[in-house]
């Protein structure tokens, strides 16, 4: 065991440590906590020490990917799952997200820079502020189109939020000023890239030393962790919502709207704060993104990766269940990423049959995709894991 | 809704005065004024712009010539929204479907001479001819495959749209795979030379038969609706599924016929806007978001709402260009929707709700 090893192991270890505690079925939390941490770093180190090295980077980036994909699920399970509301524009929330998250974290350009790169603002603030940035402004977006179509028939919402998301990816390709126009905005900063390099400053010294063989093709690992971090966040905080009475009347909502207001529920109000919550974790997404990729632009947002997909995996997984969402965006990014390595190896037959289709491969994904969501409507509406009935706040939660 | 006016001293009925601001803010004539005014700050815009008169006219006839393709796809949406009371998703690719299977057959025929002045030959008419049923069949064939299942579960009313979403990215992966991203036109290379209609108007000429194709197949719808007894069983299943279905109303054929129609509608006019623009596989989802707003300006399910929608639609979206960068034409069509949203949600022609 080389200390590069231990060091991403370690990294690695924060997932697997995070969905190991999830699942063990043992009450004592601290137990439950250090059997996990043995076995999340069992698992990746075993794992690290037999998969060649650049396939250990190919899952780890597989997983970071997902991971994002999964905050993005998470906030339209309290849309849709716990409350009906049918976003088909999650594009501008993720959007507008990953763009504030980049605006406010990078700094504003100088010298030679200042003419190729246009930007609104760079207040070089960290990491953290620009995931904050990101979910208030997200949230602020949705309450202004909440406002006019959340009190009218479902059909009025779904057709707005797909006007928001064009909206929004046409403003962010046409106008320079605001994040430099149809060019990509570079430079977002990576958090804790300084671990991958030469050491951060502010931590001590111990801990750079432990990180210190880590290079920076090795970043992913570091990301890994961060995004599983705030995955597991908003996942607890999730699911002791929905076990609050407030996610008991955002159900009842869903349910029966007019039993919910008969007994005294503010309608309307519980449709709102849904809607922002979701919103809010979606910008979240978007600014985990933005840091991932470093450089965004409006076409990264487009109605099949920034919404269908999305779509795909939280009903795949099962509406209404947190645990659904995440493992149907694991699950649909794994058909996803997988599809591109199976057309990939049948690139000699479709060439065979014409010229052009070898170079149409991601167009046989979306039709296998799209096959896929109504399969699911049709015959698996509840998806895979299905909800679970939820009545109250449970003892040892509480 | 309820009467909200209460008895006064002197036993007449009034509204409060809130109430009564409120019914005005809400009433078709205040819309028209909102409508009105937002045309009004666009020429005042366009004036402080240094637009002339004369570009501004012809971008009204732009326009309006635009609204006439848009209003065959917002009649489709508006009659399955009628009948069938699902928002169909996929209406804005089932366009896209129908231009390119349009492009496919007259890549199949032998090429003739344009039809002079139009810059179309033959072949175009033939497949218009072929195009329309066939892709209002398909419709009704996705229809009982998809969205049948459904009602006989009695599902959701949001699920049909997430059926619909999912079948519009189907359609446009098919159009991807067979034709690619690029965009194309049904005759590529040949010269479309714009002339002078009236007052230094310039239009093409294709533009002006697709105007009048339109007139003559909503005519057409007119009198399949008023005239015939389909028209009357599919008008009687939109006010009241349930009273038409014991009066002897066979609901298979009012669903056969509404996606005939709305189908091929929409086939239409995806082939006439890819012979005005340029067939391109995104174009149906990107006039998904004006044909819906034409379709809530004239309120949903209301045909001749949506006709009269689409027209607005379509010279508020040219109109606008003179003054702001005509790729936000979509926002603008946004614009007005949720302009129509927050004032009058069950648009020009609704009754109370």
């Amino acid at each position: 065991m080389t200390p590069l090893v231990i060091a991403k192991s370690a990294l690695l270890a924060v997932p697997l440590w995070l969905v190991t505690s999830t699942l063990l079925p043992i009450k004592a939390s601290w137990l439950k906590h250090l059997l996990s941490i043995v076995i999340g770093f069992g698992v990746a180190v075993a794992a690290t020490l037999v998969v060649p090295t650049g396939g250990m980077s190919y899952i780890t980036t597989f997983i970071l990917m997902a991971g994002i994909y999964a905050v993005l699920s998470l906030g339209l399970n309290v849309q849709w799952g716990y409350t009906g509301l049918f976003n088909i524009g999650i594009a501008a929330f993720f959007a507008i997200g990953a763009f504030t998250s980049a605006l406010v974290t990078t700094n504003m350009p100088t010298g030679a820079n200042a003419s190729f790169t246009k930007q609104l603002m760079g207040l070089g603030m960290p990491f953290w502020v620009g995931l904050v940035a990101a979910g208030i402004v997200a949230g602020i977006l949705a309450w202004l189109i909440g406002k006019p179509t959340l009190r009218l028939r479902d059909d009025y919402l779904a057709i707005a939020t797909i006007g928001i998301a064009e909206m929004v990816r046409l403003v962010f390709q046409n106008e320079r000023w605001l994040a430099n126009g149809p060019q990509p905005l570079r430079g977002i900063p990576q958090p804790l890239q300084c671990l991958a390099g030469n050491g951060c400053d502010w931590l001590p010294g111990f801990v750079n030393d432990f990180f210190a063989p880590l290079t920076p093709r090795d970043y992913p690992y570091i990301y890994v962790a961060i995004v599983a971090l705030v995955l597991f966040l908003l996942y607890r905080v999730l699911e002791r919502a929905i076990r609050s009475p407030w996610g008991r009347a955002l159900r009842a909502v869903r349910e029966e709207e007019a039993s919910a207001a008969m007994n005294g529920k503010d309608v309307a109000a519980f449709r709102m704060q849904s809607f922002v919550v979701g919103a809010v974790i979606m910008g979240i997404g978007g600014g985990l993104y933005a840091h991932y990729v470093v450089s965004i632009d409006y076409g990264h947002f487009d109605p099949l990766y920034g919404t269908f997909l999305i779509w795909v995996m939280l009903m795949l997984g099962g509406s209404g269940n947190n645990r659904g969402a995440i493992l149907g965006a694991f699950v649909v990014w794994g058909i996803w990423s997988g599809t591109s390595f199976a057309v990939d190896a049948l690139r000699p037959t479709l060439a065979a049959i014409s010229p052009d289709l070898p170079s149409r491969g991601p167009y046989i994904r979306l039709l296998f995709i799209s096959i896929l969501l109504l399969f699911i409507v049709l015959y698996r509406p509840k998806g895979l894991l299905p909800e679970e009935k939820v009545v109250s706040l449970d003892r040892d939660l509480a | 809704m309820h009467d909200k006016r209460v008895l006064q001293d002197d036993g007449t009925l009034h509204l409060r005065p809130g109430e009564r601001a409120r019914a005005i803010l809400t009433s078709r004539a205040f819309m028209f004024v909102v409508l009105a005014l937002l045309v009004l700050g666009f020429i005042i815009a366009a004036q402080a712009k240094g637009v002339s008169a004369n570009s501004l006219l012809s971008l009204f006839v732009r326009g309006t010539l635009l609204g006439g393709t848009l209003a065959l796809g917002a009649i489709g949406v508006t009659l399955v929204f009628a009948v069938l009371k699902m928002a169909n998703f996929a209406h804005g690719d089932t366009m896209t479907f129908g231009a390119y299977i349009g492009l496919l057959i007259i890549m199949l025929l032998p090429k003739g001479p344009p039809l002079a002045p139009f810059s179309f030959g033959y072949e175009f008419l033939v497949a218009l001819l072929i195009v329309v049923p066939l892709i209002g069949l398909f419709t009704f064939g996705l229809d009982q495959a998809l969205f049948r299942p459904l009602r006989n579960r009695r599902a959701q009313p949001i699920m049909f749209a997430m059926a619909s979403l999912g079948l519009a990215f189907g359609l446009r992966s098919l159009v991807y795979i067979f034709w690619g991203a690029d965009f194309t036109f049904y005759y590529v290379g040949r010269a479309r030379p714009a002339v002078e209609l009236f007052a230094g108007v310039r239009v093409r000429p294709d533009q002006l038969f697709i105007l009048g194709l339109a007139i003559v197949l909503i005519v057409g719808v007119y009198l399949l609706l008023e005239r015939t007894k389909i028209g009357k069983a599919m008008r009687a299943t939109a006010d009241n599924p349930d009273l038409a279905r014991v009066s002897g109303i066979d609901t298979n054929r009012v669903i056969l016929w509404t996606w005939l129609i709305g189908g091929g509608l929409a086939a239409a006019g995806g082939m006439l806007y890819a012979l005005d623009v340029q067939l391109r596989p995104e174009m149906g989802w990107w006039l998904l978001l004006p044909l819906f707003a034409s379709v809530i300006l004239g309120t949903l399910g209301n045909a001749y709402g949506a006709l009269a929608g689409a027209f607005i639609i379509g010279i508020v979206w040219q109109v606008s260009s003179a003054f702001i960068n005509p790729t936000y034409g979509h926002g603008i069509a946004f614009l007005v929707m949720v302009l129509v949203l927050l004032v009058r949600p069950q648009g020009l022609f609704g009754g109370r709700k």
